[in-house]
Formats: structure tokens, C-alpha cells, sequence
């Protein structure tokens, strides 16, 4: 996202349009990231329902793919997931 | 047609609110802004406004409460004194940074401790970098004008930064005095119709206040602030130009108290300054060329207005109600000696006086006066930094 002067800006920090978190790509924060051993996972989708940054997309009931432009590193997909296919890499 | 009602300088605020009617008030009383809250509610009670009343448990909530109040769309306006406001501290800077034309009425008592209820500035003076503008009133007639300004200042889109409208406590709070009213209707037609910029109740036109802000954009919203205030010192004339039409008034930043040929003056705020007055008469009936620059805006500062009437000065002396505890004097004082730097160069000296509401009496500023004559004959300052009627 290229940035913008303060001229060029809503004042008081304010957002007045919606749907800007996806601009933001708040993956830059991550040390560590999530990575899937797809032949042990059993599609049971609790990292999609527990992820906090909808960062796990699902498409036709089976995971699609995890998005590193949002996924924060947290680890909590690698903690939940009951066939511990979710190993956290350093970046 | 306008009519003279004895009011005191609360009632004088709570009267200004009642024409103003504004959307909302959310306010905690206080000792001495209480009567402000008490006179306002008791006209919510009696439905000689509309205002939705909130009454909040802390100030930290009412400042809450006006954000959230005023971020929605509507006007609103608060009230509060020393303890207040230092406890809704974090939220009056808040207000300014989201850019919310909120007006608050502060009533100035020193803060604790030791804990004392009596007037000082060291509550206003401690939130003069919060991006609010401020305005300091000589008397409850000042109150009731500026109050009705005030909307006026903060609510311009060029500006909208949050007012606090200032008077000392007790002396000008619960002082009884003829205040001058404007009809309703002038009232009405000055301040105009309120017309939010981003409300959030426009779901039609989503928008989100108060997001995370980081190394990215903070630095930009901040120097949009900073604009704000640059702005404000463009936009408050024009405002006052108008303003004074309706009050027949020439209100500016400063007030210029028989500065045209004076020699020495003293630089003082709010009710300090009538007695100054006094003593200023009795010293040019003895010839002696004095004269006052009152301050009325302090935030934004007005400079370059003040440099320019300091020209033909030989020795000026700044009274201070606060003392900042740098070591250095106190907060006029250091924003005056910053703007005189380099352009006028006389000899300025401070005074702290009036802390935890001492009495300041036309001896005091006659010491002051006489320490100035001294310093224009001599050129010498003996003291650069004095208190005033402390025990020594």
C-alpha cells in the first residue's frame, strides 16, 4: 500500500472506508509461521474457527490456503489442531 | 431587545448552554464548576432545553461520554474543574485527536495536593499541550460570550479542535454580577445549525474512529493537528469579526490595556486582570506610562500579536497562576520569553502568584509596577523569577 501525506488523509485517524484491514498486511509482524503437513490433516477446520485473523481460507469445506499477508504468527492454529499437522517455522 | 440579569460566572456558563441547547451534555459536578452542572440540569428538568443529560459517575466517563456523544454526530458540551479535570485526562487528548468539536466549561482550581479547592491555573495550565484550544475570561460577562463562541470555533472545518472555556474559581465562578444577555434567537442564528463531518450514526457512509495508528500514520494525523491550530489562528478573527457585531465587543486573542504609548505592562489572564486595571488608572494618574496585555486565547498562542505590542515596551513583567516546576518560571512566562526571542529584546520577568486561590490585591500588582519602573531606569533585574504574596 503506498502511503499517503497528511494532506491526503481522513483527520483523526479516522477510517472512512470500510474493508482497509485487508490493505493493511499486518504479516509483517510475524516471527514465526504456520505451515501445514497436508498429508496428516483431517480437514477438521478448528484452526479456521480459532484463527483470530481469519488468516486460514477455506474453500469447499477443506482449508485453501493460509494467508501470510495477514497471519500474525500467533500459533494458535498449531496449538489447537488435534493431529498437530501445524509446525511454526522461524521466518 | 437585551436585558442585564445578575448571574454568577457558572450561572453565566450554564446560562450560555441553555441558548446554545446543544445534543448532548454528559458531566460530573465539582466544586467550583458544581453550579454550572446544577443550574444546566435544573433547565433539562424544567424542559427549557433538549439535551439529552447524561450523568456519568467520574469525569474520566463524562469525557468518555462526549466523545462517543460527539463522534456520533451531535453537539456536545461538558464542564468540570481541577480533580475533573485531571482525571479525564486521557480522554481530553483524545477528544482533540479524533478531532472532536466539543466545548468544556473549566471552572480553574488548583490541583492536589495538598488538596484545596480555591482558584489556580494549574489545571488548565497542565492540559495546554493536550490540542484543545483555551480561553481565559475576566468575568462571568466574558463566560457567557466566549461560551457562545466557542461552538463556533470548534465546530469550523478548518479547525475542529475541542474549546475549553476558562474562569477562575469562585472569584469569577460565584461572583454575582450583570451579565448581558443575547436573545435566543441571535444566539440561534450565530452558532447555526450543527453539521457533523464523518458522524458515525451515517450508516450510509461507514466509518470507523479511534483505530490502532502506528509508526506509518500517527506522525501524519498528529501534523494534521498541528495544522488545526495554525488554522485557528487564520480562522478566529474572521469568527470574532462576527461575533462582535452581535455583542458590539472588540474581542481579539489579546486585549491591549492602555498599551498605546506604554512604557511598562504586565501580561496577565482572567480576573487578575480587572484588578490590574485598577491599579493601572491610578499609576497614569501619577504619570507613569502603564499599561496590560491580557491574554484571552492562550492556546492557539498569539505571538505574533503579543511580539508586535511589546515594540515600544522597556521592561515587561508576566504574571503566571501555575508554576510549571521547570526551575525556569512558569507557562506564560516561558511561551512569552520563546515568542519575544530574537524580535524584542526588553527585559521580561515573571511572577507566580494566586496559587491555591491567595488573594492578589492591587498592592501586589503595585510591587510588580514598581519592580518595572526600576528595571527600565536601571536596565537591571534583580529577580527574574518572583514569587508574589508568599511568605518569605
Amino acid at each position: 500500500m503506498s502511503q499517503k501525506n497528511w494532506k491526503e488523509i481522513p483527520i483523526g485517524g479516522r477510517i472512512t472506508k470500510p474493508g482497509s484491514s485487508l490493505e493493511y498486511k499486518t504479516g509483517t509482524w510475524r516471527t514465526f509461521k504456520p505451515v501445514r503437513d497436508e498429508s496428516k490433516c483431517s480437514q477438521c477446520l478448528l484452526c479456521w474457527i480459532y484463527c483470530p485473523d481469519s488468516a486460514i481460507h477455506v474453500k469447499d469445506g477443506k482449508i485453501d490456503y493460509i494467508d501470510y499477508d495477514h497471519c500474525k504468527g500467533c500459533g494458535i492454529c498449531a496449538e489447537i489442531c488435534p493431529k498437530k499437522c501445524i509446525k511454526m517455522e522461524k521466518e | 431587545m437585551t436585558k442585564i440579569i445578575p448571574l454568577t460566572g457558572d450561572q453565566a456558563a450554564a446560562e450560555a448552554m441553555r441558548q446554545i441547547n446543544p445534543d448532548v451534555v454528559a458531566a460530573y459536578p465539582i466544586t467550583p464548576q458544581t453550579e454550572i452542572v446544577m443550574t444546566f440540569s435544573q433547565f433539562v428538568a424544567d424542559g427549557l432545553v433538549d439535551t439529552e443529560l447524561i450523568q456519568v459517575e467520574s469525569e474520566h466517563s463524562a469525557m468518555s461520554a462526549c466523545v462517543g456523544a460527539s463522534a456520533s454526530g451531535v453537539r456536545v458540551m461538558t464542564a468540570t474543574s481541577s480533580q475533573g479535570l485531571a482525571l479525564m485526562w486521557e480522554i481530553v487528548y483524545i477528544a482533540s485527536s479524533m478531532r472532536l468539536p466539543i466545548v468544556m466549561a473549566v471552572v480553574n482550581r488548583a490541583l492536589s495536593g495538598p488538596i484545596n479547592i480555591h482558584c489556580d491555573h494549574s489545571d488548565t495550565m497542565g492540559a495546554r499541550d493536550s490540542g484543545w484550544i483555551q480561553i481565559y475570561c475576566e468575568n462571568a460577562q466574558e463566560v457567557y460570550e466566549m461560551m457562545i463562541l466557542a461552538p463556533r470555533i470548534a465546530e469550523h472545518p478548518d479547525i475542529l479542535l475541542p474549546v475549553m472555556v476558562c474562569q477562575d474559581g469562585f472569584i469569577t465562578s460565584h461572583a454575582t454580577e450583570g451579565v448581558k444577555i443575547i436573545d435566543d434567537k441571535d444566539v440561534k442564528n450565530f452558532i447555526g445549525e450543527y453539521i457533523p463531518k464523518d458522524p458515525i450514526l451515517d450508516i450510509k457512509n461507514p466509518v470507523t474512529y479511534g483505530p490502532l495508528d502506528l509508526q506509518d500514520y500517527y506522525f501524519e494525523h498528529k501534523r494534521q493537528q498541528a495544522e488545526a491550530v495554525k488554522n485557528a489562528i487564520v480562522k478566529i478573527p474572521e469568527i470574532l469579526k462576527e461575533f462582535n457585531k452581535l455583542v458590539g465587543k472588540e474581542y481579539g486573542f489579546i486585549e491591549k490595556y492602555r498599551m498605546e504609548d506604554a512604557e511598562i505592562a504586565i501580561v496577565c489572564l482572567s480576573s487578575t486582570c480587572g484588578t490590574a486595571r485598577v491599579v493601572i488608572d491610578e499609576l497614569r494618574e501619577k504619570n507613569v506610562k502603564a499599561g496590560m496585555i491580557k491574554i484571552r486565547f492562550f492556546r492557539p498562542f498569539p505571538a505574533e500579536e503579543i511580539v508586535n505590542t511589546c515594540r515600544n515596551l522597556k521592561a515587561l513583567a508576566v504574571l503566571d497562576r501555575a508554576e510549571s516546576f521547570s526551575g525556569r518560571g512558569g507557562p506564560v512566562y516561558n511561551d512569552i520569553r520563546s515568542a519575544l526571542y530574537q524580535s524584542v529584546n526588553i527585559p521580561v520577568v515573571n511572577y507566580i502568584y494566586g496559587l491555591g486561590g491567595r488573594d492578589i490585591d492591587k498592592n501586589h500588582i503595585n510591587i510588580v509596577f514598581n519592580d518595572l519602573i526600576e528595571i527600565s531606569k536601571t536596565g537591571k533585574i534583580k529577580k527574574l523569577i518572583d514569587y508574589l504574596g508568599v511568605r518569605d
